[in-house]
């Protein structure tokens, strides 16, 4: 496993990243308290994106931890989880907007709070997409890294805001060449007393492929049947392309 | 929360049986209400919502269930936009829960949940891709089919985290009812899914009825 680079994102910010097959990202919750919005795209077609729904049901999980895989709405690996300390992390609770920021945790602006002003998750994605021709109807579910939303047994959501670990990590491996949108902002249903801007660690490694007997691979028979639907795509576009 | 409606369906302004497998496409205005029957019992209905307005603006699972605070819908669910604008509430349910999280079907994760050979089998994302691609004038395309509601559906969510695909709780002559807050374009793919127990291994026919707006 070879570094390439390593760079921290403060709180409340946002970012993006292309990603090649074998790349890996490791997230790093320095603090504790962070949490990390994160969609993904096939830079080869905008069209094919992260879709939650079919990661959740393929692999019968609401959360997401070691073992399981992103999935694009095409039936495609984007990434595997290959390490997670933390254990439980959300992709339903969405995004904070504009106006939910401001009734959790007052207005704040440029002009007044310059970069200490408190961006929300749904503006961040909307700037970052818009860097590659995507707009509001391009914005897929989302992946809430470091946030555990658990449902009881009547189906009520909550965030367990006690999960958080200061140093927690997840590490990603690239299945495919991914388009990463990714911010720092709150998660939607924290009830942080102060917006809690949290930086994270993410550090980007050039490493092996998935083995015959990848443990994401081996997880379900649904993913290995998905490693083989990347196969079948990457013989014909991109498998020698690095 | 289970609730009778007290429309009557002879007094509905339009009515019409979509079978299993195809899709319904249609505005429905501001103020009227739109029943969906599930005529023969446990079939999953996979439905969209978009401002007829502005139709880049579309129903969101994650903002719905997040504002109310439970991943089911039922009575009193306020079903709202990418925008947390309200589009339609439920206004009755004689089901109970219909679920938000499992999404569409389509010919690819079908390929990765049953079969690589399941590829040609009929699937919701299809029905929705040629709806929007017959329908051109609402100016909908694939990255408008988004995250949908799949009424009919029970998919619970376990105390470790896992999500079940549980035995529908629907049945013959159940309905789902919804009053629209603006003007909607609701695409439906009445589900073909033959691989799973959504449908009881048996797509039927749903019925839609719309009533004209209270006076």
């Amino acid at each position: 496993m070879t570094l390439i680079t390593s760079d921290t994102l403060p709180g409340g910010k946002h970012w993006s990243l292309l990603l090649w097959r074998n790349n890996r990202l490791k997230l790093t919750d320095v603090e504790g308290g962070a949490n990390v919005g994160m969609v993904f795209y096939n830079p080869l077609n905008l069209l094919e994106r992260y879709n939650a729904p079919d990661t959740l049901k393929c692999q019968h999980t609401f959360k997401l931890t070691e073992g399981h895989c992103l999935y694009s709405d095409m039936g495609r690996i984007f990434c595997s989880i290959v390490s997670d300390t933390f254990g439980w992390h959300d992709t339903v609770g969405g995004n904070t907007t504009k106006a939910t920021v401001a009734s959790k945790w007052g207005e704040t602006s440029y002009q007044k709070n310059r970069n200490d002003w408190q961006q929300n998750g749904y503006d961040s994605f909307l700037v970052e997409a818009a860097k590659y021709g995507l707009g509001r109807r391009d914005l897929p579910a989302n992946v809430n890294w470091f946030s555990k939303i658990v449902v009881a047994d009547d189906g009520a959501l909550s965030l367990d805001a006690s999960a958080t670990k200061p140093g927690a990590s997840v590490e990603l491996r690239f299945e495919m060449h991914t388009l990463v949108l990714f911010h720092t902002c709150p998660h939607p249903l924290s009830k942080a007393p102060n917006y809690p801007a949290r930086p994270v660690l993410y550090e980007i490694f050039e490493g092996p492929p998935a083995a015959a007997d990848d443990p994401n691979r081996l997880s379900a028979p649904e993913n290995a049947r998905g490693f083989e639907n990347n196969r079948i795509f990457q013989v014909g576009c991109c498998r020698e392309t690095r | 929360m289970l609730r009778e409606s007290i429309l009557d369906p002879e007094a509905a302004q339009y009515r019409k049986v979509v079978p299993a497998g195809d899709y319904w496409i249609h505005v429905v205005k501001k103020g009227e209400t739109l029943r969906i029957l599930d005529l023969e019992g446990n079939q999953a209905v996979d439905t969209l919502f978009f401002n007829a307005d502005d139709p880049a603006e579309h129903y969101s699972a994650c903002d719905t269930i997040r504002k109310q605070g439970n991943i089911y819908l039922s009575t009193g669910t306020i079903l709202l936009s990418d925008l947390c604008r309200p589009m339609l509430t439920i206004t009755a349910d004689t089901v109970g829960r219909h679920d938000t999280l499992g999404g569409a079907c389509s010919t690819e994760s079908n390929t990765v949940r049953y079969a690589l050979e399941k590829k040609s089998m009929h699937a919701c994302r299809n029905s929705f891709l040629l709806a929007v691609a017959e329908n051109d004038h609402f100016g909908l395309t694939k990255r408008d089919i988004t995250h949908n509601i799949n009424f009919f559906m029970y998919v619970p969510v376990t105390p470790d985290g896992g999500l079940a695909f549980a035995d529908g709780l629907s049945a013959p002559g159940k309905y789902v009812e919804m009053l629209a807050h603006m003007n909607v374009i609701v695409l439906i793919s009445n589900c073909p899914q033959l691989n799973n127990p959504c449908n009881a291994y048996n797509p039927t026919p749903i019925e839609v009825l719309i009533w004209g707006a209270a006076n």
